[in-house]
């Protein structure tokens, strides 16, 4: 596994437009398999519109203390990427005016940014009562600066949505990094302890499963009681729910594909397992998402392709929700992974 | 054509059996969906006979979608190795109760 982002081993896929370039080719140029654009025509889905929106979900930087095999945002120590307080303030003036309810913290680490905190505190002054952050636990026990997280967490009912490939060491190491399984197990316990995932402390800790590997997640009710079992008796362990989510083949889960010879088995399987009720919910109809620059996207996924959306207003800064509500959402390939099965999400399945 | 017998993408074509044959086609993947649905077994469960049958009946195929649906379902290599294991078992077990026919004829026809 590297420790070192595509970026900056200056690898061809860290360029959006080669990724593109990727996923159009091959088998979809060749009209082996049908685009998504197309499987929507098909069903008279096209183009795809937002709902109402629900979530803001504003990605603080790629900055992160991990180098994941599997991360589509290419995060890790040596990115840089940090949104600034100016962008920040943009995006507090948006969150007064906005009919989203929840704010999706993510990145990177988003604690890493150094005015996390100040911008959830403020986040909360401007009326967000749904706080989501997504972190990857180690953070909470890399350095003594954030070890008061979990307390910090709790004061604002930040609802802790955090990534653990698997309940065994092995293949969760094999995924994030050496060692980090234990340490995950370790900030585990530590929002445990304040009240996270425990039954009637209103405190609410989620757990993200992702394969690790070229295959799909099957079946997230069956791997939630799975997980609840041996987190719990190895552990002591609780949590809420397990959201199941697909890999998308973008970034550096499409540089192991293509490494490891699946990535046409794994296209394959993305088209066969399209299921059109995933596509009534998938998460860029009530979802914007927010660069670290201050760049508007249809989702987390277009925002690492950099694929702008379709709108006049493309910048946080001159935020306009109707404008960027009356929109096309652009699709590719990638978005084969949302449909999938039962669909993924940030939220997990959608169908 | 391909000139070997087994090709890993022909596990893709499987569907296409039905058309040759739509109503014995629809009837069988009918009957495969519904086998291997949660039941009084677990579909867990079933996903580890099912591997364990593909190494019996040395299904290349089988072995490739059974391995892929284990890790799907979160299912150990542990877990999958045992199975091998019991399908293993099962099959020399076979091979060596006919061991208790060649004793009994060697006995029938030895003074």
């Amino acid at each position: 596994m590297s420790t070192k982002s595509l970026s900056a081993r200056k690898n061809d896929l860290s360029i959006p437009q080669k990724q593109l370039e990727y996923l159009n080719d091959g088998l979809f140029a060749e009209g082996e398999l049908p685009t998504f654009k197309h499987k929507l025509e098909q069903e008279n889905s096209f183009p795809l519109q937002p709902k109402p929106l629900e979530i803001l979900q504003i990605n603080l930087g790629y900055m992160c203390n991990q180098v994941c095999s599997h991360c589509h945002v290419d995060a890790g120590p040596d990115r840089k990427e940090i949104m600034t307080v100016e962008t920040m303030q943009h995006c507090l003036q948006a969150i007064k005016t906005t009919g989203a309810h929840t704010l999706d913290l993510t990145g990177g680490a988003p604690e890493m940014n150094p005015n996390f905190r100040w911008f959830v505190e403020e986040a909360s002054k401007a009326g967000i009562k749904d706080f989501i952050v997504r972190s990857n636990l180690t953070i909470i026990v890399a350095n003594k600066k954030y070890y008061d997280l979990p307390e910090f967490f709790k004061k604002h009912n930040v609802h802790v949505v955090s990534s653990l490939p698997f309940y065994k060491r092995e293949k969760t190491d094999k995924q994030r990094g050496k060692g980090v399984f234990d340490k995950s197990i370790q900030a585990l316990q530590m929002l445990n302890a304040v009240g996270y995932g425990k039954e009637g402390s209103g405190l609410k800790l989620d757990l993200v499963y992702n394969p690790s590997g070229a295959f799909l997640p099957k079946d997230q009710t069956a791997m939630e009681s799975d997980f609840k079992t041996a987190l719990k008796e190895d552990f002591d362990i609780e949590f809420n729910s397990l959201f199941a989510i697909t890999n998308l083949p973008i970034s550096r889960f499409l540089e192991y594909l293509i490494a490891s010879d699946n990535y046409e088995d794994y296209m394959y399987e993305l088209v066969n397992a399209y299921n059109p009720t995933a596509v009534q919910n998938v998460m860029c109809r009530n979802t914007l998402s927010v660069s670290w620059d201050g760049w508007l996207y249809d989702c987390d996924f277009n925002q690492m392709l950099e694929l702008k959306v379709n709108s006049k207003v493309k910048h946080i800064s001159n935020y306009n929700e109707e404008a960027v509500q009356n929109r096309n959402i652009i699709v590719s390939q990638h978005c084969y992974g949302c449909t999938a099965g039962a669909g993924s999400s940030c939220q997990g399945t959608v169908a | 054509m391909a000139k070997n017998y087994y090709d890993p993408s022909d596990l893709r074509k499987f569907g296409e059996i039905t058309e040759w044959s739509e109503e014995l086609g629809e009837k069988f993947f009918d009957y495969y969906g519904s086998v291997f649905k949660e039941g009084a077994l677990s579909a867990r469960e079933k996903s580890l006979i099912a591997l364990a049958v593909a190494h019996v009946v040395k299904c290349p195929y089988c072995i490739d979608a059974y391995t892929k649906d284990g890790l799907e379902r979160g299912i150990t290599k542990e877990e999958m190795m045992e199975a091998v294991h019991a399908g293993a078992a099962i099959e020399s077990g076979a091979t060596l109760v006919h061991g208790v026919q060649m004793m009994n004829k060697y006995k029938k026809l030895s003074m």
